[in-house]
């Protein structure tokens, strides 16, 4: 099994703690000029997201996190899992509910996500920044009114509710900020 | 993943080069107006100093590089130097990061005939000289030990000082779970020492006598040490004692800091016989100071670690 030692401690690097994936935020070397040195580190559950601080002592070694990102195309969800696809290998990956989380209300199918693999199973899928989606409900667009402020909201194709302009209509496909839940443009302007 | 090759450019700006090179000309002149005699020993030992907590580099076929120029220089006060003092590079295995660098400038010096208590004033006015502060408060490391961390430092035992650190979430994994030392190190680095000398520079002495080797111990308690540290918004910047002139007691202290490195599973390191020899022949009594010069200059110039005010640091060299 892989080993880190913590003379190798630094922001980003994946290790396990009790059964868990984790990620380096900060890692500090302390150690009194006669004394015992320690790293001090923060670190984040890459299940839960809590960040917690732990201390080693320096020269230790800790286990390697199997833990990386692909670029993952999402394909369909069925009872049970979310469906996604390596575009160049054809491999297939499922994503629990817990791993896709928020970002459920953004997948469409055919777009591509980033996902966090832990010993090749999804632990967290991030939507892309800005996706396109086309709006299935929202009151009758104000003609004319394309400038003016005042919101309305839209349900999108993926179920998410967004507030958009009033000029907005049913069927329009609009560009979104996934990670403000805003709405930007209409795609065509994008 | 490939490493970038590191920049050839200095971590340090012209301008903090500039008030460095000042730094060093007002540490000489202090010394010199207070008869302080520079030295140079040389950067390779025969031997390194015996502390389980030091860590020297060894240099192939000749020696050790020096973690401290303390051995040397007390074989020159043996010999009679007066007062002295050494401003220069020393080395220490693995310590790198925001505060640490495994090659840095220390500031020591030993006057003969001086009390703990005269070089605690003697740093004092160093940093009124140079830095412009001054040592704000003395407290006792019995008392801040207590305050912080609620426990007598000198009567607790390795398990209650064990749980206190557990309590706190910072019991670190395979801890010595046995060792006193290495709890008190513990504590008072991780849960003490950030919370020092917020106000300015803080003195605290009278460290617990576990792990003490070239240091008196109390004759009125055997359990203290006559060592002090200064602290500077949370940063250790000197460390000072009245000296150890019983070559009897350093033979056993230097034998028990060895036994302490192999029961950690590291290896034992050869005994500076130099040294010992020195002090057979009469180490006067003395108090001396070692100060991390480089870790005064990023205080001094608010930066939040060393790296900014080396020529290059470590990942440059």
């Amino acid at each position: 099994m892989a080993q880190f030692n913590t003379n190798q401690f630094k922001g980003g690097l994946k290790i396990i703690l009790d059964g868990d994936p984790y990620t380096i935020v900060e890692n500090e070397f302390v150690k009194p000029g006669k004394g015992q040195a320690f790293n001090r580190v923060k670190v984040r559950n890459l299940k839960t997201n809590r960040t917690v601080e732990r201390t080693f002592k320096s020269g230790d070694s800790v286990e390697a996190a199997d833990v990386f990102n692909l670029d993952l195309q999402y394909l369909y969800q069925d009872d049970e899992f979310y469906h996604f696809m390596e575009p160049n290998s054809f491999e297939q990956y499922q994503a629990s509910e817990a791993a896709v989380g928020d970002a459920a209300k953004w997948l469409k199918p055919q777009d591509h996500c980033d996902v966090t693999l832990w010993n090749g199973v999804p632990l967290q899928v991030d939507a892309p920044n800005f996706v396109t989606l086309a709006v299935t409900e929202t009151d009758p667009g104000v003609r004319g009114n394309t400038s003016s402020g005042g919101t309305k909201p839209a349900t999108l194709e993926t179920g998410a509710v967004v507030q958009v302009p009033l000029f907005i209509e049913e069927g329009e496909v609009l560009r979104v900020d996934t990670r403000k839940g805003e709405y930007v443009s209409r795609a065509s302007e994008g | 993943m490939t490493d970038e090759a590191p920049s050839w450019r200095p971590s340090a700006t012209r301008e903090t080069l500039a008030r460095r090179a000042a730094l060093f000309a007002d540490v000489r002149r202090f010394m010199a107006e207070r008869g302080v005699m520079e030295v140079d020993t040389g950067v390779i030992g025969r031997a390194p100093p015996a502390e389980r907590g030091l860590d020297a580099l060894s240099v192939a076929g000749a020696g050790w590089l020096a973690p401290s120029p303390e051995h040397a220089l007390k074989r020159l006060l043996a010999a009679g130097s007066g007062a002295i003092y050494q401003l220069g590079h020393v080395f220490r295995a693995g310590e790198s990061g925001r505060w640490h660098n495994p090659e840095f400038c220390m500031l020591e010096w030993y006057r003969p005939g001086a009390r703990m208590a005269d070089v605690v004033e003697e740093t004092a006015a160093l940093l009124a000289a140079v830095a412009g502060t001054s040592v704000v408060e003395r407290v006792r490391y019995r008392d801040v030990f207590r305050e912080h961390v609620g426990l007598d430092p000198l009567a607790a035992g390795p398990a209650a000082l064990a749980r206190a650190a557990d309590e706190r979430g910072v019991a670190p994994p395979g801890a010595p779970a046995d060792s006193r030392v290495f709890w008190l190190d513990l504590l008072m680095s991780v849960v003490v020492q950030p919370r020092l000398g917020r106000n300015g520079p803080v003195c605290v002495s009278g460290f617990p006598a576990d792990d003490a080797v070239l240091v008196e111990i109390e004759p009125a308690d055997a359990r203290i040490s006559r060592r002090f540290e200064i602290y500077w918004q949370g940063v250790e910047l000197a460390n000072g004692a009245q000296e150890l002139t019983d070559p009897e007691r350093a033979r056993a202290a230097m034998a028990r800091e060895n036994e302490a490195r192999e029961a950690a599973g590291a290896a034992p390191v050869p005994t500076d016989t130099a040294l010992l020899a020195a002090m057979d022949h009469g180490l006067p009594a003395s108090a001396g100071v070692a100060l991390g010069v480089d870790r005064l200059l990023a205080l001094m110039l608010g930066h939040d670690g060393i790296g900014a005010v080396l020529p290059f640091a470590w990942a440059r060299r």
